[in-house]
């Protein structure tokens, strides 16, 4: 499994050594005055920046704001970019900052749910669905399947959503989600955990399953 | 190594990620194969990242590309104005700046005319015979009508009256002193215009 994450994490990013090189090149001549080119430089990752931005936000016209100014502010700041990190998680966490700080403008009044309030090293222990049905990838396909999935992620609390979003939807690393969300790798991993584990009990009866009504019985008192 | 239920749990990520030792791998997939509960949340759990780690969970808004692009165009050709108007711009307060400085010099024909009555007149024949008063330092030609005590005269030549500090009239050698103002004396300035006549 880990060998499969990680072969994503390759595909979705460009991780051959001939399209790293390109991207170098790229950069290069964006910072050179070739500023036509930073398009060029974005468009392989506009899906994963507006998906990072959407996942946060829950919400298609801010995620499309934040996404443009997300890739705007990379844009102005190019210069800043360090070799160091691949130039993909650079901009995810730029969109990772921009849409999180839209969201607290957005709900700054609004108290987060109980489920946040929980200590991270408390213990989650799975509901019993050993009828497990397993939802093939082909469902995806389907629309109402996509947006019952993204209702399911939309009612976790903030800070198991966005180590969810970056880890198993961006493909950081543990160690670039911790920079990312400025927290611990330790953190990280604990989040990470339940973000699965309730995301795992939200979906466990699979597509023939009650979803719907789960769901929404999910939005206000969680089952956990 | 056994394991129990909620130690799986507990490691179903770190499991999923690999990141675990290879007894304890070992005993979870022996723990799971008799554990239908436990078997349920590793599988579920592992169709969960790949559910959602599908680059098909989420779908770009219909012309979001297009509008993206668009906006940094925009953005590109706005820095590019901004670039210019900022160089138009200087141009523009550099220009306004040496035209009042201009404005606010005397105009040239002031100036020349100071520099007139500043001329040493090194450009006056100093065997040229001049008359100088007692009571002035100004030297002039024998008879010029702007010499103010004509009783106490003293002729010398102006080779003399420079040396004692004496300046020209700037009327009665007013020829000699704008022959100087056009490069030199006379008859060489009117040299010099035949010649640029000839080139013409």
């Amino acid at each position: 499994m880990h060998r499969e994450m990680d072969m994503a994490a390759e595909a979705a990013s460009l991780g051959g050594p001939a399209e790293q090189l390109e991207e170098e090149a790229l950069i290069r001549r964006v910072c050179n005055g070739e500023h036509e080119l930073f398009y060029e430089l974005v468009r392989p990752y506009e899906r994963r920046v507006y998906a990072t931005a959407f996942a946060i936000l829950r919400n298609e016209p801010d995620a499309e704001d934040a996404a443009q100014e997300a890739v705007l502010k990379a844009f102005k700041h190019i210069r800043q970019f360090r070799a160091e990190a691949r130039f993909s998680t650079w901009l995810i966490q730029i969109t990772v900052n921009e849409a999180r700080m839209r969201r607290r403008k957005q709900h700054a009044d609004v108290m987060e749910p109980m489920v946040d309030q929980r200590d991270d090293e408390g213990n989650y222990i799975p509901r019993d669905f050993a009828d497990w049905r397993e939802i093939p990838s082909e469902a995806l396909e389907r629309k109402e399947v996509r947006e019952k999935l993204a209702e399911a992620l939309a009612s976790l609390g903030e800070k198991y959503r966005d180590v969810f979003v970056l880890r198993d939807m961006q493909h950081l690393s543990i160690e670039e989600t911790a920079k990312a969300l400025n927290i611990s790798t330790a953190s990280v991993k604990t989040r990470l955990l339940r973000a699965r584990l309730m995301l795992r009990d939200l979906l466990a009866p699979g597509l023939g399953g009650p979803w719907s009504s789960r769901l929404s019985f999910a939005k206000g008192n969680k089952p956990w | 190594m056994v394991v129990a239920c909620e130690q799986v749990w507990r490691e179903v990520s770190n499991y999923l990620e690999g990141d675990i030792a290879p007894e304890l791998r070992t005993a979870i997939d022996e723990h799971s194969r008799t554990c239908p509960r436990c078997r349920a949340v590793l599988e579920g759990t592992r169709n969960v990242v790949q559910i959602y780690g599908d680059e098909r969970m989420v779908e770009l808004p219909l012309g979001f590309s297009h509008r993206l692009h668009r906006k940094l165009e925009e953005n590109i050709s706005g820095r590019r104005a901004k670039y210019w108007g900022w160089v138009i711009g200087f141009a523009a307060a550099a220009a306004l700046i040496l035209l009042m400085i201009q404005v606010a010099s005397p105009p040239l024909s002031r100036q020349q005319s100071g520099l007139e009555h500043a001329q040493p007149g090194n450009h006056i024949p100093p065997e040229l015979q001049v008359v100088v008063a007692a009571n002035s330092k100004i030297f002039h030609v024998p008879g010029c009508k702007f010499i103010r005590d004509k009783s106490n005269l003293r002729t010398i030549t102006a080779a003399e009256a420079i040396r004692e500090g004496y300046v020209p009239c700037v009327r009665c050698l007013k020829k000699y002193l704008a022959a100087a103002q056009l490069g030199g004396l006379p008859g060489e300035s009117r040299e010099a215009r035949s010649s640029e006549g000839d080139d013409d």
